[in-house]
Order: structure tokens, then C-alpha cells, then sequence
């Protein structure tokens, strides 16, 4: 059995063996280390705590192979996995992104008490499902050329407000303010594009939504005040990421790095975990995909806000320029961050970059609180607005968890829970879901997640993240 | 036959037959069984498909990303499938298929939810007492 020491609070080691060239460390109180345990002492073909073993023993690895709290298997690399790399003798890996680059939350607040937006929720709803597309197959309202295209892909954000989708405002408070910079679009394929062509402003489906909220709680009244954040207010979370394009950019350098991980002889533990080195041309290559991907969905999210804004404006009252972007940020990325004076690869699989106080990359009013952290939960339970920190900054690369993460399997999910059932109770609890697939509702059912509370609280114990705000459903938007 | 493997996130499959492009077809099946209701979609119209990979695993995969290509392309699902596989002079392998499906129709496909791509994950091939037997992750 694997031996896990808690080495401070809410933070377990397992230490350097074998290939490992680092530890690997995992946030987590007694029953997230207790289900990780039970992975391998049940033999289960799956566990996050071998795969996290995995990322600790590639090349070039800084400090330790680190997960969040909401860790769970994924496929090469856990879910709410971080790994930094040295930039000349480290790797990137498709299993350190995944197959949606950028997947990420964007929120806006709705400056209206509850009882305002309650009282409309069910137009809400509905106008929402209407004008958002959503689900397997739903095509996007903007149609794009091969050209234009390109130019999403180098200007992401920039390029939907160009379009009329959103506000310059917006713009200053993404992540790289909507458009990273190193996108060439030469290294996408025509395949990627194509499929994208129809898919700009999609939300997608499995675990994406578009949800409105209320603020529930203020939980630390600074932060809150510095992102414009009001109890018993609202707000519009979107969740979703590159669409097709990010996946077959991961599905097209899947193969590139299945070679290179031969060509370059990388000893790796699985195939899963194919990789180049950062300082190759596959490396190269494949980084200047995942940030046209990363672009991408910047974009999508532009448009998606867009949409939401205009149906939200219709039926409460309001502008739709009143409902201004507390921030977006993506949690499946790879970048390249200054940490302790070094330039390194961070990947971040189902996890958040959450800088702390101080960094220039955050929006300047957010500069003293540091950054906002936009953490999903379910369409039943709680959401949670977390601020980055200094010790983030030192421990965790400035990230912080991404949901509650998954606690059960899909089939398990959908044999334990009855989408009918689950619709008629969240709506006794006053909240609205609208889904275009009953058999999604089920898999998505809040019982198949984690305790989000549970998960959060261990990024506050531990230090890496503060909590600002608590947030529920009123209306949610399925694919 | 297919089945679909438990995973806390994503959804394995397990495609055996009795001969190899058998497993494959099987495989195409489990994929888009996530996605819909099989039984609802018309083999109205074929999309010819082809692959090639160093390895039967990764043809497997190959086969099935393609498959998510083309379904995304022209707005499809799938459920009959054909294939070929011819082991080249190499050692690598070839794959020439054709798909059969129909415009994607959300309530009368009953739809489920959408596969992003097949991985290496869970990736493994065997043959065993003549049953040819795949298996992969599909991240959802």
C-alpha cells in the first residue's frame, strides 16, 4: 500500500520512489485520502493516486506532481492535476490538458436582488434554453470561414466583441485578457477548424452548463467588495470550454506525440501519458495549438455571454451592459508562468489557476485581493467564488480546485438516480434545469459529485485559495 | 458485443468478436451508443472512413476519433458500420470503412452525451481462444 503522509494541513505527501522524480502531493482531508486509498486496495482499473504517481515520474517535473481536492481519476493525468515543467527538459502531454483546451467558468453578476430574479425564473429558463445552444450536435448562430477562423483563433476574445458579441470591457477582466499570445493557426488542422466553423458560441454537454445564481453568502467581505460581489444578488455562470476544436487538437497531437514520445526515447509509465519535449518542434507545435485552443474558447464563452446577457437584459428589465464580467478563467490549460523567478510550463488538468495578491496578470482591481477563482458544483448544490493566495503562489503554482469532482460513474449515477426524480426535487428546492438529454440529468445528478463544500474547505484549510462567496442555482441550463 | 465500462468521469469500453474487424465495428457501436439511442438512427446515408496506425491498439483509436470526425463534420450519428484491415509491409496497419447513419435528430435519437475523443487510456488488444477483444477510454 501506498504510504500517505499529511505534511501540513490539509496537504499529503507520497513520497519520491521509484522512477518518481519528485513527490507526489495531494490536497485533501481524511475521507478524499481514504477514497483514493480504496481505488487501489479495490483494485479498481482506475486511480487517481497511480496516475498522479505517473505525472511525478516525467521528465523535467518541478517540485511535485500536485492534485486539488477535487482529484479523480482521468485519463493519463488525474482530474484537478497541476505539473510544472522545466522548459528545456520537460515534456507537455495531451493527458495534462485534455481534449478541451480552456474548458473554463465565466461569470457575471446580475445587479438585482434574488426575489427580482426569482420571481422570472421560469421565463429565464426558458429564454435561456432557447437562445443558448446547448447539447450534442446544437449549431452555433455565427458561421465562420476558414479566415475568420484563423483570426478567432489568434484574438479569441477580442475577436467575438470585434463581431458584436460583448463588451471592450470584458475584455480586461479574462484570464490573458481573453487572447494568449503564441496562437498560430498554421499548427491546427483543416479538420479542427471545419468541425469548429459551426460550433462558435455552443455550450456543449456533459458536465457544461449555463447556470443563474443567487450570492447566498459573503464569506470574506473585502475580497467580496473588491469583485463587486453583494449578498442575496445574482449572477450567470457559464461552463465550457474550445468545443470541437479543442478536441480534435488533442485527438490530432495525440498521434504527433505518440511518435515523438518514441523518436525523442521518453520513458513513460503508460501510453496514455505520450509526450515531447517542451523544447521540440512537436512540443512547440502542439503548445501553439492548445493556445489557438485555448482562444477558441475564450470566444465561445464571449459569445455565450453575449447570448445570455441580450435573453437576461428581455426579461428582467435591465441593460445588458449592466450585467458586467466578474472574470473568466480556464481550468484545462498548459502555460508558461513566471514561479520563483522561473519561467515554467504549467499544465492544469480540472484545476484553476488561482494567483495570489500582487500578480500582474490578475485585472488590476483585483490586483491587492488576488485572483477570483470560479469554482462550479453542481446543479443542486453549491458553487463557490475562491480568491488566490501568496501560499498558492509558493505551493501550488497559484491554482486551486475546479468543482466538486465526480464521486461515481455515469452508469452508476443513472441506475442510483432517476432524471425525472432529480427534475421534480431540485424544483421543490426552487431551482429550474433544462435539459436536452434526460439521460445527461441523471449522470450530472448532484449525488454523483463530491461534497463541494467538503472540497472547497480543504483549499481554505490548507491556504491555497481563501473562500469569497457561496453560491446556488436558481436556473440551469444543460446540454 | 460492446459494454461500457465504469470510470468515475468518463465511460470505457469493451468491444469483442469474433474476428477482429467484427471488434471494431463493435467498438463503433459502443462509442455512439453514448451518444444515442442506436436502435433510432437510419443507415440512410454511408461516409467512407479510413485510418492507419502503427499497432492494432492505436488503429483502435484511430477508427474511433475518425468516426467522431466525420459524425461532427455532417452532423451525424452512426449505427452500421463496415471495415477492412490490411497489415502493411511495415508492420503498421491500414483501416478502409464506410459508416451508415443519418442527420442527428435530438428527440427521436434520444440523444446522451457527447464523446470529445477515444483514448489511449485503458487502451489494450488481445485475442483469446478466437474472440478478439478492444478496449479504450472515451473522455465525455
Amino acid at each position: 500500500m501506498m504510504e500517505l503522509n499529511e505534511i501540513s494541513k490539509g496537504l499529503w505527501e507520497l513520497s519520491q520512489t521509484g522512477d518518481m522524480k519528485v513527490p507526489a502531493r495531494i490536497y485533501a482531508d481524511k475521507n478524499i485520502i481514504e477514497t483514493l486509498k480504496s481505488e487501489i486496495s479495490k483494485a479498481s482499473p482506475w486511480s487517481a493516486l497511480k496516475q498522479l504517481e505517473n505525472v511525478a515520474t516525467l521528465p523535467g517535473i518541478q517540485k511535485a506532481a500536485i492534485a486539488m481536492s477535487d482529484i479523480h481519476p482521468g485519463y493519463g493525468f488525474p482530474i484537478g492535476g497541476v505539473a510544472a515543467f522545466d522548459l528545456e527538459e520537460g515534456v507537455i502531454s495531451v493527458a495534462g490538458v485534455g481534449f478541451d483546451c480552456n474548458c473554463g467558468v465565466r461569470t457575471l453578476r446580475i445587479p438585482l436582488p434574488s426575489r427580482e430574479v426569482e420571481k422570472k425564473k421560469k421565463e429565464l429558463a426558458d429564454i435561456l434554453f432557447s437562445k443558448v445552444p446547448a447539447g450534442l450536435g446544437k449549431k452555433g448562430k455565427l458561421s465562420l470561414d476558414n479566415r475568420e477562423i484563423d483570426e478567432m483563433l489568434i484574438t479569441g476574445a477580442r475577436f467575438a466583441i470585434e463581431q458584436g458579441y460583448g463588451i471592450e470591457s470584458d475584455i480586461e477582466f479574462c484570464e490573458e485578457n481573453g487572447s494568449i499570445s503564441g496562437a498560430d493557426p498554421e499548427k491546427v488542422s483543416k479538420h479542427a477548424k471545419d468541425r469548429q466553423n459551426k460550433q462558435v458560441g455552443t455550450l456543449g454537454s456533459g458536465n457544461h452548463y449555463l447556470e443563474i445564481q443567487k450570492i447566498t453568502s459573503i464569506l470574506n467581505d473585502k475580497a467580496a467588495a473588491a469583485y463587486g460581489l453583494t449578498q442575496d444578488e445574482c449572477l450567470i455562470s457559464i461552463h465550457c470550454g474550445s468545443r470541437a476544436l479543442g478536441h480534435q487538437i488533442g485527438t490530432d497531437y495525440l498521434k504527433v506525440l505518440e511518435a515523438a514520445t518514441k523518436k525523442y526515447d521518453i520513458k513513460i509509465p503508460e501510453k496514455e501519458l505520450a509526450c515531447a519535449p517542451i523544447n521540440s518542434d512537436e512540443g512547440r507545435d502542439y503548445l501553439s495549438a492548445i493556445n489557438c485552443g485555448i482562444n477558441a474558447a475564450f470566444a465561445n464563452r464571449q459569445v455565450i455571454s453575449h447570448l445570455a446577457r441580450e435573453a437576461c437584459a428581455k426579461v428582467l428589465d435591465i441593460a445588458p451592459e449592466d450585467m458586467t464580467l466578474l472574470y473568466d478563467v480556464g481550468h484545462n490549460t498548459a502555460k508558461i508562468e513566471k514561479h520563483a523567478g522561473a519561467e515554467l510550463l504549467v499544465l492544469r488538468k480540472g484545476a484553476t489557476r488561482a494567483f495570489g495578491p500582487g500578480r500582474s496578470e490578475i485585472p488590476k482591481a483585483y490586483r491587492a485581493t488576488g485572483q477570483p477563482a470560479l469554482i462550479g458544483g453542481t446543479m443542486g448544490t453549491s458553487s463557490y467564488i475562491l480568491c488566490g493566495t501568496k501560499k498558492g503562489m509558493k505551493e501550488s503554482f497559484g491554482s486551486a480546485c475546479h468543482g466538486a469532482g465526480r464521486a461515481m460513474s455515469r452508469q452508476e449515477a443513472k441506475r442510483r438516480f432517476k432524471s425525472e426524480d432529480i427534475l421534480s426535487l431540485l424544483e421543490k428546492k426552487g431551482i429550474i434545469i433544462k435539459g436536452h438529454s434526460l439521460d445527461g440529468i441523471a449522470e450530472e445528478a448532484p449525488g454523483a459529485y463530491k461534497d463541494v463544500d467538503e472540497v472547497v474547505s480543504v483549499m481554505e484549510e490548507a491556504g491555497i485559495a481563501g473562500k469569497v462567496a457561496k453560491l446556488s442555482p436558481i436556473v440551469c441550463v444543460k446540454g | 458485443m460492446f459494454k461500457h465500462l465504469e470510470h468515475p468521469a468518463d465511460i470505457g469500453i469493451l468491444a469483442e468478436a469474433s474476428t477482429l474487424e467484427e471488434a471494431f465495428v463493435e467498438g463503433a457501436k459502443g462509442m455512439f451508443s453514448v451518444m444515442c439511442d442506436l436502435s433510432t438512427v437510419k443507415a440512410e446515408h454511408r461516409i467512407e472512413v479510413t485510418c492507419e496506425a502503427g499497432s492494432i491498439e492505436t488503429l483502435f483509436v484511430e477508427w474511433l476519433n475518425a468516426l467522431l470526425l466525420q459524425a461532427d463534420l455532417h452532423s451525424m450519428f452512426f449505427s452500421r458500420f463496415k471495415v477492412q484491415i490490411t497489415k502493411r509491409a511495415d508492420d503498421s496497419f491500414k483501416l478502409a470503412g464506410f459508416a451508415w447513419g443519418e442527420e442527428i435528430d435530438a428527440p427521436r435519437h434520444k440523444i446522451g452525451t457527447e464523446v470529445k475523443a477515444a483514448t489511449y487510456s485503458g487502451l489494450k488488444y488481445k485475442e483469446e481462444r478466437g474472440i478478439h477483444s478492444l478496449q479504450c477510454l472515451l473522455d465525455i
